[in-house]
């Protein structure tokens, strides 16, 4: 099953990634031959089983007692930031 | 024109009032400088992990026992994903299919004085965003992730209201009862309590619902009136001039008093929800549950319920002793210093002299001057006739800006009651004396005047007579 | 030559004081020097903190403190944050990150006093079984440099083989650790899922990812996992359960381990690899094991299955690469749509980016079911069958690739070809099964590995049956030619 230009648009806009015209081909291929590939798994009798939780069986979130256990390191997290300015991260303008 | 139903379900968004974030252990205190709580955690940096705050999980369960909800034995935590710059992960950690509590239901008192149920689909635990801010950034936003992390507890109802009213009935209800378990602050405008309205109309006896706009981030009760009332005739007038409502997210303008449609949200994301690997599912036992019983207070329903059978208030004054449980603690104080008979004159000043001076100053109730034990003293002196109630609300004013008690301020301003008989009769017989022509009015028939010598004796005597005396001698002397 | 020693040679070295760690640090600089430029193992080199870290070891050592790892040096997979060294994953994205903390294996590693010498070359953000798809350029295998060491992990794999480092650390998602030390004629263990911390591990399947060891024996690697296995409280997947003696076991004796052969795993492999498997079975069997025939129905679905979750995860896991916080910016962007699609679209190389687009695709609405939903029900069930196996075995024995080394470039281009690389290791990671790869011969002049799986926390008798193999045969010491 071929996925088509136009889905392989909304999926790259959907996951935020820029593909220029002359990519934009090359993955259509290669996306629609990963999909046909697991599509294998859309046909196998998977009975009557429920979707694995996780790898281990009958373990359970551990829960962390409510203390505040972090110090502002603002100044050393915010060297490796792009833009920043009073403390802040800057992105160009976010509309409501 | 049709007769149209309203319909309106609410999603109320809390904040619980853990130390430290849902997810990490960072600090979650209002109104620190930007990103000075933010950790690597809140910060979506590459390799950290969640691990979850075993206070959230309780205040969860703490609202579901509250609302007679079901807990689930097994509930899930699931990526919502989306891009935002507020939301470093480029996804929410929340709950989809298996929210930790599970159907429950609020009974919300109506004007009319009826009781409504409202139904509550689900409560769930998720992890609140960041905020970007606009001032002094040109043509840029700036992101601040303190808040990135803040645990929240999303309470969805079911699509009951049929009113603006009743909304806003229902989302006090809910204030009022997430500060009682002491699980949210309840600070609207510092955006611990955020309610999301949900709301369509349909021809009145049809089933099916209408098409619904969602209204966000509503941080008052009065803008949750409004918008509501606004995007209500908005969508019959749409509807009745041909057109169609579209689903989509809107805006409530305070300013413009009107609801817009949100320019940012062009197409229904696709959320593309999935069980969090980073998390395990959540088991919580009966005895978990039990533990968390035991810390329940009594609810706001049941106190007023209690209120009102054991000191005979009538339901209104029940229920507003009872709204806050710091109100209804300092009533009780008051009752048990001056005695269960007189409820009644406790439940008057407390819901009037002080909750107005409360409201007035914007004090909070545990910083009053006046504590229970210092009104109860002024109301003994009430009771024992030491001074009138109009007095009583000069010396409570004294009381509320200066501190101490009672019969030091009468004591000090000199406003014990006049109850000798002897001492007004004989202020009387000067007052008759020196108004003839009023005297003489009255004798011929004009009663009004009555209040006239009330008001001279309590001139004479600065309020200090005892009123029941005045008026018993006075009728004697004026005949 | 101290680059041929065991760890535990090296060890006693330093502590009688025959060497110290600083010239030990020295020497593995100076070889990574004259070979690296050709191999491309190391991404960032991390000279000047190695000989710091080395001194400090030397202090403790001459204190008379004693450790498996102390002073001893070693290469992390550039997936581990360090803090205060580049962490890049192989990536663009992250070619100007400097972690700002460690992550729990690397902490653990520096508390035992290991000395890092660098940060290992890798398939970007760990997707890819050649280490082609690196921001850094391709790795050569040292056995011969016209061919991949494998991947993920290919360059901790090709330095551990040309003995850069005693050992180096990798991670396993679909058979990273597994698959180039096949490639490269090393022994590389994958744990059990939760048996390591992932926290401080750039994440990509998050719920198949592990952290795991390289090293030129079984003996060496069970010394590495022992300091580095263990709960974690900062990583909710990571398990409370008490680490065994691993070195303590490995001299258990053989006598009557069961070794189950998968009939998935021996249909249509090729005649030579499948001789050298009946070649090392015969050295189990004269060990007193015996073999058992097994089958698991539904492992074929486990390239699929494993193609839609893993996909679907890292979608999600790499979400937070925005240009926003850290790592690669877009050059002016003119609006924030324009910040996030061409922070992500340049920062990103094609493996990744189609790897994100797969998961997004199998996420969303109208696909969810049908994919994601189907695939963790495939897992499940290949799962149930790994366990009802091991009620009647004690080990699955089997290949770990389907042919040696193949020649850089000739794999690139279709990613279906590259995926069935993987096609004999998903199984343990969907499973979260401790999984390891030793050498067992080779084909055409190239090394061969041999794969042990066993059941949860088995690592034990894993680690042990892989060493009395060692014990009784020497491919795990052979060594590429070039690097004396």
């Amino acid at each position: 099953m071929s996925l088509t230009r136009q889905e392989v648009e909304k999926i790259a806009h959907l996951a935020r990634l820029s593909i220029s015209e002359q990519e934009l081909p090359v993955y259509v291929t290669s996306l629609s031959s990963i999909v046909d590939f697991v599509a294998e798994l859309a046909r196998a009798d998977t009975g009557g089983v429920g979707p694995m939780a996780h790898p281990l069986v009958g373990l359970r979130q551990r829960l962390r007692s409510d203390e505040v256990s972090e110090t502002d390191q603002h100044e050393r997290y915010q060297l490796n930031a792009p833009s920043v300015q009073s403390g802040l991260y800057v992105v160009p303008r976010v509309i409501e | 024109m049709a007769d149209w139903e309203v319909v309106i379900g609410l999603e109320i968004h809390t904040q619980l009032a853990t130390r430290s974030k849902i997810f990490s252990g960072a600090a979650t205190a209002y109104g620190a400088p930007p990103n000075s709580q933010a950790s690597l955690v809140d910060l979506a940096y590459p390799g950290v992990l969640p691990v979850l705050n075993a206070e959230a999980v309780r205040m969860a369960v703490k609202f579901g026992l509250a609302i007679g909800a079901k807990i689930a034995e097994r509930s899930i935590f699931a990526r919502k994903n989306y891009f935002y710059p507020d939301l470093p992960k480029g996804y929410q950690i929340s709950q989809y299919e298996d929210p930790i509590v599970q159907r429950g239901r609020l009974a919300i008192a109506l004007d009319d004085g009826t009781v409504k149920t409202v139904g509550i689909t689900r409560a769930h635990l998720e992890e609140d965003a960041g905020k970007s801010l606009h001032e002094g950034l040109a043509n840029a936003s700036g992101i601040d992730l303190n808040r990135a992390g803040t645990p929240l507890l999303e309470i969805v109802s079911e699509p009951d209201m049929r009113s603006a009213k009743e909304a806003v009935a229902y989302m006090k209800k809910v204030h009022t009862l997430v500060r009682y378990l002491e699980i949210c602050d309840g600070n609207m405008q510092e955006g611990s309590f955020r309610c999301d309205a949900n709301v369509s109309v349909r021809p009145r006896g049809h089933t099916t619902f209408g098409t619904r706009a969602e209204i966000k981030n509503l941080n008052s009760f009065r803008f949750v009136e409004k918008a509501i009332q606004y995007e209500v005739a908005r969508q019959i007038e749409l509807i009745e001039s041909g057109g169609k409502v579209i689903q989509e997210t809107r805006l409530y303008d305070s300013d413009k008093h009107e609801t817009r449609s949100m320019r940012s949200k062009e197409e229904a994301n696709d959320y593309r929800y999935f069980p969090d690997p980073d998390l395990l599912p959540l088991e919580i036992d009966s005895s978990f549950i039990a533990a968390v019983r035991a810390t329940l207070p009594e609810l706001p329903d049941e106190k007023a319920a209690r209120f009102a059978a054991q000191f005979g208030l009538s339901p209104y004054d029940a229920g507003v002793l009872s709204a806050s449980r710091e109100l209804g603690a300092y009533f009780e104080a008051v009752v048990a210093a001056v005695g269960a008979a007189n409820a009644k004159l406790a439940a008057n000043w407390v819901m009037g002299e002080l909750s107005s001076a409360l409201n007035r100053d914007g004090v909070e109730i545990g910083a009053a001057k006046v504590t229970p034990t210092v009104l109860a003293g002024l109301l003994a002196r009430i009771l024992d006739d030491t001074i009138s109630g109009k007095i009583a609300k000069e010396v409570f004013e004294a009381l509320w800006t200066e501190g101490g008690d009672a019969d030091a301020i009468i004591s000090a301003k000199g406003l014990k009651q006049i109850t000798d008989s002897g001492a007004i009769e004989a202020i009387i017989e000067q007052i008759i004396a020196a108004n003839p022509k009023q005297v003489a009015d009255y004798r011929s028939g004009n009663d009004k005047l009555f209040r006239f010598f009330v008001g001279q004796v309590q001139k004479v005597t600065k309020g200090r007579a005892n009123p029941a005396q005045v008026d018993e001698l006075l009728k004697q002397k004026l005949g | 030559m101290l680059h041929d020693l065991a760890i535990g040679a090296l060890a006693d070295l330093l502590r009688r004081r025959e060497v110290s760690s600083v010239e030990l640090a020295r020497h593995f600089l100076e070889r990574i020097e004259r070979y690296d430029p050709v191999l491309n193992t190391l991404i960032t080199a991390t000279a000047a903190e190695a000989l710091l870290a080395a001194a400090e070891a030397d202090l403790r050592l001459q204190r008379g403190e004693s450790g498996p790892l102390l002073g001893i040096p070693l290469i992390h997979k550039d997936i581990f944050c360090t803090e205060g060294v580049r962490t890049s994953c192989g990536s663009r994205m992250l070619d100007n990150f400097i972690a700002p903390y460690d992550a729990t294996v690397v902490a653990r590693l520096r508390a035992a006093g290991g000395v890092m010498l660098g940060k290992a070359n890798m398939d970007e953000f760990a997707m890819g079984s050649s280490n082609e798809t690196s921001y850094y350029g391709p790795v050569k295998n040292p056995w011969d440099t016209t061919k991949v060491p494998g991947g993920s992990s290919g360059g901790s794999a090709a330095a551990t083989a040309a003995r850069l480092a005693p050992y180096a650390t990798g991670t396993d998602t679909g058979g990273s650790i597994r698959q180039p030390a096949a490639l490269s004629g090393v022994t590389g263990i994958k744990p059990t899922y939760g048996r390591v911390s992932r926290y401080g591990i750039v994440a990509f399947a998050s719920s198949l990812d592990q952290a795991g060891v390289f090293a030129r024996s079984a003996a060496d690697a069970a010394t590495v996992l022992q300091a580095i296995a263990g709960f974690d409280p900062r990583d909710s997947t990571s398990v409370d359960v008490p680490v065994p003696d691993y070195r303590a076991a490995l001299e258990q004796p053989l006598a009557g381990l069961k070794i189950g052969l998968l009939a998935e795993f021996f249909d249509g492999l090729e005649a030579r690899n499948v001789a050298l498997i009946e070649t090392a079975l015969g050295v189990f069997r004269s060990l007193g094991a015996e073999t058992v025939e097994v089958s698991l129905p539904h492992l074929p679905l486990s390239v699929p299955t494993y193609y839609v979750v893993a996909p679907a995860e890292c979608s999600s896991n790499l979400s937070r690469f925005d240009g926003v916080r850290f790592g690669y910016r877009c050059a002016s962007p003119k609006d924030l749509m324009d910040l996030y699609k061409r922070s992500r679209g340049e920062g990103f190389g094609p493996e990744v980016k189609r790897r994100i687009m797969t998961g997004t695709y199998v996420l969303s609405a109208g696909y969810f079911d049908a994919y994601y939903i189907k695939a963790q029900k495939a897992r499940q069930l290949i799962t149930d069958e790994f366990r009802t196996a091991f009620t009647r075995v004690d080990l699955l024995l089997g290949p770990t690739t389907p042919t040696p080394a193949f020649a850089i470039g000739a794999k690139v281009d279709d990613p279906i070809t590259m995926y069935l690389n993987d096609i004999y290791t998903i199984g343990a990671n969907l499973a979260g099964l401790p999984a390891l790869s030793m050498p067992c011969g080779t084909i055409d002049g190239l090394p061969m590995g041999l794969q042990l799986i066993g059941p949860h926390f088995s690592e034990a008798r894993v680690l042990g049956a892989a060493h009395q193999y060692q014990q009784a045969t020497d491919w795990h010491l052979h060594a590429p030619r070039g690097y004396a």
